[in-house]
């Protein structure tokens, strides 16, 4: 049941937490803007900082479809946009051809009609009724390469698409579009104008405590305040790749998992591949640093 | 469509203190268009703020583009929305300070102006002075520039060199992408151009279209040591850097000595001596000491996941000589050599005879490269420009060194 959006930054704040995702008014502000005025969202950050989540909170609490396309590299129109479907066309000829159909314009008006269309996320996406547009995740964008791009610029700035062969597909309501890019490479300035830019950043330990408090739901209230504090000393380390927020979940999870309601050195040193994806990183905390950093986390939870 | 620029109206005041401070923030080096003033001014009367951090964030969500500007942002949204008045003041002083920046490329084109007609008066001198080379050396002079070195050039010289290295092109390897495109002899069949050429003959003939894999010049990255033993040679590079630059698109060009500065803006300007200047102004450690482990990994820590991706190429200029005698060095080169697709490491040194990877720095970089080349004249950057051309297997090119 599509709902309607909401009217001022506290109500698109309070939107996001009834759907258990703790966003900083910050974020409730540039979600609101966008919603509003019909502007895509660009959200940009480190890998496992909830930036995909957002897509799907908002598709989730507005009660609209989300459209996920997976950007990649040699992403091109026929697998992101439409396609047409060739084999029915090609009997539709043969079909003709049985019927004694002479028409050449006749022919071509009918085997490039909407029925041999085949709409691919993009083209779905401006499919949407009015109050019920649906929400359009472009992940990733980051991977695919700069021709993509290009052709998004017509897509997110005047809600339609150009098929040569029949006219323009244009959307009723303007789908509600969340792109992401976890920066591999820099965007090009065109398709950032077009949108609004927020940066995804770690959470502080409070927020970080309240996203531990919804996601991980069993594990004990002292362990979650030792996960927070020890993750948040972690962030601080020269690492190559930093945690992020689905990192600490996952170890959360993991530690209950393992029944622990503490955390002690050697436990951390075993599940250290929770949090850490690099061998290097893993090899420069485990041991003497992680006991080091569990003694702070500890000292920091009791006194938090 | 557009909103009410009427400053009688209630709200009118903050188009134009949106528009001053959009101005503040241009002058600064962002990139704002009148359209996002535009926007940011109806996403205030929309976002209807009470608070300062609302009036923040909306500003922030609209006026900034990547997180670089935020530092910047920060402070201009500081001066700016404390005391309006006081900015007004303050923009009428700095507006002239930012024309006069403005109006600094156009003096050193002046400057080449004068160099240029001064040089027109004596061209006879010029020729003279070819004349006496051909006359010592059997060859012209473009072959002499070819093989002297760059440290042991004129001044004279140098300027016609670097006019060779202007011309002069890169023919990286292509790699091939997953995008199809139409070919004759492709493998694949284009089923839609298929479809619509068919049909213009009237469907009764279906002539196949082909398609195959398009390649395109992977994303170049350079590394360029500009310490205080590389001198010589850098210079040169970084005019044949940016003929580079300007002469394809996804190249990124760092330097360092004791630290590591991005270049490619400053070198995308078309004209190499506006480029040039503005390079010289953004490095600080220009003939300094080198630091390369520590550049390094300050590259693979905030760059190499931005840069690399996509097949990246990476040159390396450097002598390898280092200062902390490679301390750390070796981690970093491996962790470069895996998030590329290929590591081509330049050194001047290599042009005499007896090197040796004695210095540890060398060592330790050595193992970590596919290929090592000589860079310190003309022929050996038309060289690499021949050796980038045909990649060899990496065994060969290395085992005479190590």
């Amino acid at each position: 049941m599509p709902r309607a959006l909401p009217n001022c930054i506290d109500q698109t704040h309070e939107l996001l937490k009834t759907a258990d995702y703790v966003a900083d008014r910050s974020l409730a502000t540039a979600l609101y803007l966008s919603l509003t005025m019909q502007r895509p969202l660009f959200l940009e950050g480190e890998a496992g900082v909830g930036k995909t989540e957002i897509a799907k909170v908002i598709a989730q609490t507005l009660g609209r479809e989300l459209i996920r396309l997976q950007c990649y590299e040699g992403l091109d129109i026929a697998q992101a946009a439409y396609e047409w479907n060739y084999s029915r066309q090609m009997i539709e000829i043969r079909l003709a051809e049985a019927a004694g159909e002479k028409s050449r314009d006749q022919l071509s008006q009918d085997i490039f009609s909407e029925k041999f269309l085949v709409k691919r996320p993009l083209a779905r996406a401006l499919e949407g009724a009015r109050g019920a547009a649906p929400v359009l995740l472009i992940d990733e964008l980051d991977r695919t390469d700069e021709p993509f791009e290009a052709y998004l610029l017509e897509v997110l700035s005047d809600w339609q698409i150009t098929i040569p062969e029949t006219g323009t597909l244009k959307a009723a309501e303007p789908p509600i579009v969340v792109v992401t890019s976890n920066r591999t490479r820099e965007i090009h300035d065109a398709v950032k104008r077009r949108c609004f830019y927020y940066w995804v950043d770690y959470p502080d330990a409070a927020r970080e405590l309240e996203i531990l408090r919804r996601k991980a739901p069993k594990a004990a209230a002292a362990l979650s305040r030792e996960v927070v504090a020890f993750v948040q000393r972690l962030r601080g380390v020269d690492l190559f790749k930093l945690p992020g927020v689905a990192e600490t979940i996952d170890w959360a999870n993991c530690l209950v998992a393992l029944d622990r309601v503490t955390l002690d050195p050697e436990t951390v040193n075993n599940t250290l591949g929770v949090l850490l994806k690099y061998q290097d990183d893993i090899e420069r905390i485990a041991g003497e640093e992680a006991t080091r950093l569990v003694g702070e986390a500890k000292s920091a939870a009791v006194a938090a | 469509m557009f909103p009410e620029l009427d400053s009688a109206a209630p709200g009118g005041r903050l188009a134009e203190n949106v528009m001053h401070f959009a101005r503040l923030l241009r002058a600064a080096g962002l990139r704002i268009g009148p359209d996002r003033v535009i926007d940011c001014t109806r996403a205030l009367e929309l976002a209807d703020c009470n608070r300062r951090e609302d009036w923040y964030w909306t500003m922030s969500a609209v006026l900034i583009s990547r997180e670089e500007q935020r530092p910047i942002f920060d402070q201009a949204f500081r001066i700016f929305w404390r005391d309006p008045k006081l900015t007004e003041k303050m923009m009428a002083a700095l507006l002239p300070r930012a024309h006069g920046r403005a109006a600094k490329p156009e003096q050193q084109q002046s400057q080449r102006l004068s160099d240029a007609l001064f040089n027109q008066k004596k061209p006879e001198e010029q020729q003279e002075q070819q004349v006496e080379l051909d006359a010592r050396l059997s060859f012209s002079t473009r072959e002499v520039l070819q093989r002297m070195d760059f440290d042991t050039m004129s001044a004279a010289e140098l300027a016609q060199a670097k006019k060779m290295l202007a011309q002069l092109r890169l023919p990286l390897p292509l790699v091939r992408t997953r995008r199809l495109e139409a070919a004759p002899r492709g493998a694949r069949m284009d089923l839609r151009a298929t479809l619509r050429q068919s049909l213009r003959e009237g469907g009764g003939l279906i002539p196949l279209v082909r398609a195959a894999p398009s390649e395109i010049h992977p994303p170049l990255v350079v590394l360029c040591d500009i310490s205080g033993s590389m001198n010589p040679y850098a210079r040169m590079f970084l005019h044949f850097l940016h003929a580079l630059t300007n002469d394809r698109d996804r190249v990124s060009v760092f330097v360092f000595g004791t630290r590591l500065t991005n270049i490619t803006r400053q070198l995308r300007h078309r004209d190499v001596d506006i480029a040039m200047a503005r390079v010289a102004d953004a490095i600080k450690d220009w003939s300094g000491g080198t630091r390369i482990g520590a550049c390094l990994r300050e590259f693979n820590w905030r760059w190499g996941r931005r840069v690399l991706g996509q097949n990246a190429c990476l040159l390396l200029v450097s002598d390898g000589l280092d200062r902390e005698a490679g301390e750390g060095l070796g981690e970093e080169m491996q962790r470069m050599h895996k998030s590329c697709n290929q590591l081509i490491w330049l050194n001047p040194l290599l042009r005499y005879d007896q090197f040796e990877a004695r210095p540890a720095g060398v060592r330790a970089m050595l193992p970590h490269v596919d290929r090592f080349l000589p860079v310190h004249n003309l022929k050996s950057l038309i060289d690499l420009a021949h050796a980038l051309a045909r990649p060899e297997p990496r065994h060969l090119e290395k085992r005479a060194w190590s």
